[in-house]
């Protein structure tokens, strides 16, 4: 059985991401962190994303650079920043500059313990309406049926994968 | 500050999984609309249409006032239902990552094994 996702807005500027997986740290951090192995899960098949380059130097002060298509999009999408800090198996932070300097900073933690990686992942925006406007443009949400279905109710915006 | 906990969002979603229900949404993003014009309008009876009602209201999708013997429904804060959607979609897509991620660490796992 897969483990859950969990996805809460921690604050007014905060969103976090959590999830368990059956592995000591040391492999789910090597997942996360070489390029090769990055590229076969960040883009999912469900979504219909794919890389069409991957770039990552996780090393403190090393940048990345992720360049997907998308049917949708007319463009592929970039994605890239620095990592402020990679402490082996326990903590990643980088930045995301695609936006301008006021992106937000992702902190990615690992928690081993009894053989299981509690991963939490979390967003930090400079502020409050950074936060809401994120959310009102879409600019990193899903594309699930159920949420297309919501979005389309509700008469909404663009919500891009 | 509210919580969006997985029970609201739960809510959320268990109220859209009714097309009476995305009906009534569809409805009160033109107009509000009395219980009684809803129950009209998707020929129910009234105790069906509160039913119906206060599911999208336990869900914050609609809201709801009285005014007399008149019950008034209109959408709930847009922004909530927005943000709730927004953050299940950033969920789904997250949970669709992690699975994938699930494979790989796996794979890793028996290399290590096998080292």
């Amino acid at each position: 059985m897969k483990n859950p996702t969990t996805t809460e807005r921690t604050s007014d500027r905060e969103l976090a991401v959590t999830r368990t997986f059956n592995a000591p740290a040391r492999i789910v951090f090597e997942a996360w962190t070489r390029p090769e192995l990055l590229k076969r899960w960040w883009s999912p098949k469900s979504f219909g994303i794919t890389f069409v380059s991957c770039e990552a130097d996780a090393r403190t002060g090393g940048r990345y650079r992720f360049v997907f298509s998308h049917p949708a999009a007319p463009q592929p999408m970039e994605f890239f920043g620095r990592y402020l800090e990679v402490t082996p198996h326990s903590r990643l932070v980088w930045t995301n500059e695609e936006s301008g300097d006021a992106g937000q900073v992702t902190t990615v933690t690992f928690e081993e313990k009894g053989g299981q990686t509690r991963v939490v992942m979390r967003d930090l925006y400079r502020s409050k309406e950074a936060l809401d406007a994120a959310i009102a443009s879409g600019s990193t949400g899903g594309t699930g049926e159920t949420f297309e279905q919501l979005d389309e109710l509700l008469g909404g915006g663009s919500v891009g994968a | 500050m509210v919580q969006y906990s997985r029970a609201h969002l739960d809510a959320s979603f268990a109220a859209l999984s009714d097309a009476t229900r995305r009906g009534v949404l569809e409805q009160l993003g033109r107009a509000e609309a009395s219980i009684t014009d809803l129950a009209g309008k998707f020929h129910m009876t009234l105790t069906g249409m509160k039913k119906h009602v206060g599911v999208l209201e336990h869900a914050g999708l609609v809201t709801t006032r009285k005014v007399g013997r008149v019950r008034t429904c209109r959408l709930g804060p847009r922004s909530l239902a927005e943000e709730t959607a927004w953050i299940e979609g950033y969920r789904q897509l997250w949970a669709a990552r992690f699975d994938e991620l699930d494979e790989i660490v796996e794979e890793l796992k028996q290399k290590e094994k096998h080292r």
